[in-house]
């Protein structure tokens, strides 16, 4: 049994500590182990994705615990995508953090940092459902601490709000689990998926209410309409890498729900039939309605990228609320991309902010680096409204395809295609309004000339957009691996073997023991 | 008993809403504690009722099934933590602003 698969969270675990108890008072040191971190990280996430690109299942169970009794952690295909996703994103934006000396302006940013990617990266490799909560509770609770950062009453009172969401979407996690233990005697993902297919139709009734509850969890963290309400003040009020970091947040939402829905509570599933297909669909397409007439009614630019979000994670869940193998590839494919590009945008305001009185979108004088932050800022708002030429407008062309030929292409066509000629002139007037009225307002000769931005601020922001070009070139290998996730996805044989068949202590007990 | 637990969560997850409606800070945390009561008991409940039983395999035929103990414990752990955190957090938005509301200030003083 090979351990590599454990390092992405043990790694973080032993890091955060650290830097609190060694490093506590030396920024630089702290930033020195951050950044190592991060490309180690880095490179077992790539190390991961490489071991399973060929389709195998990595699976470690905890202190050798056979498969429904012990733990387990289990890498596919998916789950690497997302931690490689993951450790890609951090590092760029953690080099921005550093850059903008952010991380200086209040207490523990690091160690905060590490232990959210230690949340983030367990709820990716986790094979067992209440595990997945304990994961979702250490990134929320290192989240709380990364939102509050370096203070301030606006940012505190976002910060409530974001909490108490929280704090009722865990407690509807545990309804839901405990529902699920009710009816099923299992949460390992695998052992519920064999369980629940002996369900009969006509005793459907607990596990129909658990599948519906545990839904609405994922929806709160994917910030679907009607549960997104947490999301706008929070990102527009959380410091802006942690921002950025948070776009990654919402894909955990969708990560899960791709990953249960596919597995344990397939589309074909009698028992659970017709319960998410008929609703699911129509809540994502008002959520990119939502989300883009939002960024069109946004008054401040942070507010107006944390709308975007919203509306792109419904792009999102459009696609997989199709629940077809095209569908889970064209939201994979559109994940990495609309990751990416709210990060970047989440940094571009904070450059456009150190510059500025504050984000309302009126005219001021222009900030400093305008030419650069104002090319940045027309790259990654091309990519996120969907514009050709970038990996935005690939995306949603995929989604548009995968949508063909399934009964509700026309309002997905028609809803797909409207708000995104409503969140081109959304975005379009607030460039036109913070960049390009900027040169026609005099500048106010007794306001000291604001610095430029550093370069490593540039360098992050650059690195995300050049990513997201790469995305778009590259754009048919990596839609050929989604294809290939969304196979494996719709073909979980191989994950369910791996995990339940794997000998361990205990897996050659009793089966009537196993009954609970 | 079964009536007796269900109508207890029912009656803790009722009255914890509808603190939690009542968008001022402590009634808030307050319902949130109610309604992490509320699932812990559930939590409890979903491994069945079993009473003077221990929750341990034994050669004896009666015994609790130990997995939900062990989750509620968990629970019982984060939500105590994620209680603490966020009456800190709601204590410097009071201490700052003079205003427990927990929503957002209505539309036109929003123009932060």
């Amino acid at each position: 049994m090979s351990h590599w698969i454990i390092l992405p969270v043990v790694l973080p675990a032993f890091l955060a500590p650290f830097v609190v108890l060694v490093a506590r008072h030396h920024i630089g040191i702290q930033r020195a182990i951050s950044v190592a971190g991060g490309v180690v990280m880095l490179v077992l996430a790539a190390g991961l994705a490489w071991q399973t690109a060929d389709g195998s299942v990595i699976l470690y169970q905890l202190s050798d615990w056979a498969a429904p009794f012990g733990i387990v952690l289990v890498g596919d295909r998916l789950s690497t995508l997302m931690v490689l996703l993951t450790a890609i994103l951090s590092l760029l934006v953690l080099l921005y953090a550093i850059g903008s000396g952010w991380d200086a302006r209040g207490w523990h940013f690091h160690a905060l940092w590490q232990f959210q990617i230690m949340g983030i990266m367990g709820a990716f490799l986790t094979g067992d459902l209440f595990n997945l909560f304990v994961f979702f509770e250490v990134l929320l609770i290192a989240s709380y601490g990364l939102m509050i950062h370096s203070g301030g009453t606006v940012r505190l009172r976002a910060g409530t709000q974001y909490v108490l969401y929280n704090l009722l979407g865990s407690t509807l996690f545990l309804f839901a689990l405990g529902a699920l233990y009710a009816e099923t005697g299992t949460l390992n993902m695998a052992d519920l998926a064999e369980r629940v297919r002996l369900i009969a139709p006509d005793a459907n009734m607990g596990i129909r209410i658990a599948a519906v509850l545990l839904l609405m969890v994922f929806a709160v963290k994917a910030a679907l309409v009607p549960l997104h309400f947490w999301l706008p003040s929070s990102y527009a009020e959380a410091p802006a890498p942690v921002a950025a970091l948070f776009a990654i947040m919402t894909k955990v939402g969708a990560y899960a729900i791709i990953r249960v829905y596919t597995m344990i509570f397939p589309p074909g599933l009698e028992a659970t039939g017709g319960l998410h297909g008929w609703w699911l669909l129509p809540a994502a397409l008002v959520s990119v309605a939502v989300g883009m007439v939002g960024v069109l009614a946004a008054r401040r630019l942070d507010r107006l990228v944390a709308f975007s979000v919203i509306g792109s994670m419904g792009m999102v869940m459009v696609a997989i609320a199709l629940f077809t193998p095209a569908g889970i590839a064209a939201a994979l494919y559109y994940i990495v991309h609309s990751t990416l590009a709210a990060a970047a945008l989440f940094l571009i305001c904070d450059l456009v902010r150190a510059g500025r009185a504050d984000l309302d979108l009126t005219a001021q004088p222009p900030v400093a680096g305008a030419t650069m932050t104002a090319a940045l800022f027309f790259v990654a708002a091309i990519a996120m409204v969907g514009l050709p030429p970038l990996s935005g407008f690939l995306g949603k062309l995929l989604i548009l395809d995968a949508a063909f030929g399934t009964d509700a292409v026309v309002w997905v066509w028609t809803i797909i295609l409207v708000t995104s000629l409503i969140s081109l002139l959304g975005f379009a007037r607030a460039g036109t309004e913070v960049f390009w009225k900027a040169r026609a307002v005099a500048p106010d000769e007794a306001a000291p000339a604001p610095s430029r931005p550093p370069a490593l601020s540039y360098v992050a922001v650059g690195g995300l957009l050049a990513l997201l070009v790469a995305h778009t070139i590259f754009a048919g290998p990596v839609t050929a691996y989604t294809s290939a996730i969304s196979a494996q996805l719709f073909a979980p044989d191989r994950y369910l073997s791996t995990v339940l068949e794997t000998p361990g202590k205990l897996s050659d007990a009793d089966p009537d023991e196993e009954a609970h | 008993m079964e009536f007796l637990v269900a109508s207890a969560i029912g009656v803790l997850t009722a009255s914890g809403l509808y603190l939690v409606l009542r968008l001022r800070t402590f009634p808030v945390i307050m319902g949130t504690s109610l309604l992490t009561y509320a699932v812990n008991v559930f939590l409890f409940a979903s491994g069945r009722l079993t009473v003077g039983a221990p929750p341990i395999l034994t050669d004896a035929e009666r015994y609790t099934d130990p997995l939900p103990q062990a989750l509620v414990l968990t629970a019982i752990v984060i939500s105590f933590g994620m209680t603490a955190v966020v009456v800190m957090i709601a204590l410097g938005a009071y201490l700052g602003d003079d205003d427990d509301h927990v929503d957002d200030a209505a539309e036109g003083e929003d123009a932060r």
